[in-house]
């Protein structure tokens, strides 16, 4: 019932505009796979191709193996959830669902019946004579959901769905989906800008930017693992500096900065590409004792309290920012302002990393 | 109120509601009290007027039912006094004008409102424009050269192998009902081109991604959106037609006779301002009438058409 989806070499323009450039994904059959980026990003064009409403300048798109090309959005095995959901306002909650239905020329009885499951499936039985005007945001979600479901499709593209939803139902919704799509196993694709939203529920994830695909991981590995500065960038937040390459040996590489010689990881070989060291706040730790590497003299100059971490903001004497998480479990002292410390982090922790992969 | 003189002040406010009032009494119910009450009264000599014989009766409506004459459809003969015959077919091609303007409106409304290249709509909206810029009787004279026996219609016809022999077009009706389509068809477009205009679009590709094929998505999607402004539109051209003296008059054939032209026939012909006005009236309130009663059979509020 669910199937895989291949993309070959897959390039859309408009005009002189490329909003995809040769991408290349395999989604697993019953995957929960997410496009993460920015707005302007290409992952609604990706979406937009997968569902049939733009053909794509270039490359194949298969779904189950079967090449796309040519078929209309209404011969594909997919069901679209639009941003907005798009329900139709003038028919009652069950017309909605079963209008998938109604075009298969499915009788009314079974119609009706089919849309009662599908209710109850997604926690909304007794519904079914509502109009969408009559439910709340995150139950008109939910009856999009079921829409798309009724018609058992093979892949279920979501388009930021959440997006209008407030933060609890957010929350809410995503375990919601999750759960949704364990039960049915169909492949869920997932667009979203939220790297939280794509992180929590996804099984992979393709960050992309100005479109190009940057890296396709899972969660764990998108965040702990980038392989650029734009997936660093865009999943969490960095500590970044500016170097040259020295020596490297066992993955680790020495780093020439003005504030002293670092270490840190380094992926690949380094192609005379420039890099940048980048290490999360969570991995800098503020200390009053200088560590025995990559250790940083600073000024503690802010410290908020963000509830489950506190964030020290310091400088160093040229006014570099550095930043720190310390979790609030009490196993830490926190630092006052003004004070003077040590901002040190593990070569481990951190990496050398090359900018976006962008054209040009 | 206080709203308007706040803003505007007494002096302006008071001049602005004159106006209104002016025009309103003035211009549209004093007129259409005084042909009403004429209505009632007797066609009389200048020295009657005022006199015992001029008495309020329904003389002048049941006139409508003087003079009839033989007719037969489908081999049934019958009798039908001539003015309710004028006023039936009157009311008939008016809703076959109707028809006609919603089949060519409604797909071009649709082309200017979800495919068309809104670049290029200024353009397009400007070519259906331009014709209204000349006069009406300019206009259907133009529809009168071009439907001629030996007219460009039918030489570009010929020429294209599309007919043999020159056809007709100004015969019976035919004439009346291809003027005031042409004449009218804009108030039918711009309704309704609003409100599909107001449809999201994703509605419509929603529809498409769950497998509807195009009929299906205008007939479940479309249609019910678009509702209130064909209702609008429909009630316009519907009215518009029937109360059409001009295109009438150019486009008519030797056969074809317009309600309005009997009004107007009791107006100037026979000087009859009684009669005429009894016709006028009946002419609105069977019109109202029966417009309510399509609004009611299609299930369209009074309020939804004016939003």
């Amino acid at each position: 019932m669910s199937a895989g989806i291949d993309l070959e070499n897959v390039c859309c323009d408009f005009g002189s505009f490329r909003a995809v450039d040769n991408a290349n994904v395999s989604i697993e059959p019953g995957e929960f796979f997410s496009f993460l980026g920015p707005s302007g990003c290409g992952k609604t064009t990706i979406l937009r191709m997968i569902s049939g409403f733009i053909e794509p300048t270039q490359g194949a798109i298969k779904i189950g193996g079967r090449d796309m090309r040519g078929q209309r959005p209404n011969q594909r095995p997919t069901a679209l959830i639009f941003q907005n959901l798009a329900l139709f306002p003038l028919m009652p909650i069950w017309e909605n669902i079963s209008f998938g239905l109604e075009v298969r020329g499915v009788d009314k009885k079974t119609r009706r019946k089919k849309a009662e499951e599908l209710l109850e499936l997604v926690d909304l039985a007794g519904a079914a004579d509502k109009m969408v005007s009559q439910l709340s945001g995150g139950q008109k979600q939910r009856v999009a959901i079921a829409r798309a479901l009724a018609v058992e499709p093979s892949v279920m593209l979501l388009d930021e769905p959440l997006s209008a939803l407030d933060l609890k139902l957010r929350q809410h919704m995503r375990a919601e989906l999750r759960t949704i799509q364990k039960r049915t196993g169909v492949t869920f694709i997932y667009i979203t800008h939220d790297q939280g939203e794509a992180l929590a529920m996804s099984d992979r994830v393709g960050v992309m930017s100005q479109g190009r695909i940057q890296q396709i991981a899972g969660p764990r590995d998108i965040y702990n693992a980038p392989i650029n500065g734009f997936v660093a960038g865009f999943v969490g937040e960095n500590n970044i500096f500016d170097g040259s390459i020295g020596a490297v040996a066992d993955g680790i590489a020495a780093f020439d900065t003005p504030y002293g010689p670092l270490r840190a990881r380094v992926l690949d070989k380094p192609q005379g590409q420039k890099l940048r060291l980048y290490v999360r706040p969570e991995h800098t730790i503020s200390a009053a004792k200088k560590g025995t590497e990559n250790s940083i003299p600073v000024t503690v100059s802010e410290v908020s309290f963000e509830g489950a971490f506190i964030s020290v903001m310091t400088h160093s004497a040229d006014g570099k920012v550095l930043t720190a998480e310390i979790r609030n479990d009490g196993s830490a002292t926190v630092p006052d302002i003004g004070a003077k410390l040590f901002a040190s982090f593990d070569a481990a922790r951190a990496a050398l990393l090359p900018d976006a992969n962008v054209k040009g | 109120m206080n709203d308007l003189i706040r803003r505007y002040g007494v002096t302006i406010t008071a001049l602005m509601c004159l106006l209104v009032a002016f025009w309103l009494v003035m211009l549209v119910i004093v007129p259409n009290i005084t042909l009403f009450e004429q209505s009632f009264r007797p066609y009389l000599p200048v020295v009657d007027v005022g006199g015992p014989k001029d008495v309020y009766s329904l003389g002048n409506y049941a006139k409508v039912f003087d003079g009839s004459i033989e007719r037969s459809i489908f081999g049934y003969t019958y009798i039908i006094p001539v003015h309710v015959m004028t006023f039936g077919l009157t009311i008939w091609y008016s809703i076959v004008v109707t028809v006609a303007c919603f089949a060519l409106a409604y797909p071009l409304a649709f082309f200017m409102a979800k495919i068309a290249n809104p670049k290029s709509l200024p353009t397009l909206l400007l070519l259906l424009f331009i014709p209204l810029w000349v006069s009406e009787v300019l206009r259907a004279f133009a529809w009168w050269i071009i439907l001629a026996f030996k007219g460009p219609l039918n030489a570009l016809l010929l020429a294209l192998g599309t007919i043999d022999k020159p056809v007709r077009w100004i015969v019976d009706y035919d004439g009346v009902v291809i003027g005031l389509t042409y004449t009218y068809v804009l108030f039918m477009l711009f309704p309704i081109y609003n409100a599909i205009q107001s449809l999201d679009t994703n509605q419509i590709e929603a529809a498409d991604d769950l497998g509807a094929p195009w009929w299906k998505i205008h007939w479940r999607i479309v249609l019910p959106h678009a509702k209130p402004g064909i209702a609008s539109g429909c009630v316009m051209v519907f009215m518009l037609s029937a109360g059409s003296l001009l295109v009438p008059s150019i486009l008519g054939s030797t056969t074809s006779q317009w309600f309005t032209q009997t009004i107007d026939q009791w107006f100037k012909d026979a000087l009859d301002w009684n009669t005429a006005s009894a016709y006028a009236f009946i002419l609105l309130l069977l019109c109202t009438v029966f417009v309510s009663i399509a609004l009611k059979v299609f299930n369209v509020k009074l309020s939804d058409i004016a939003k």
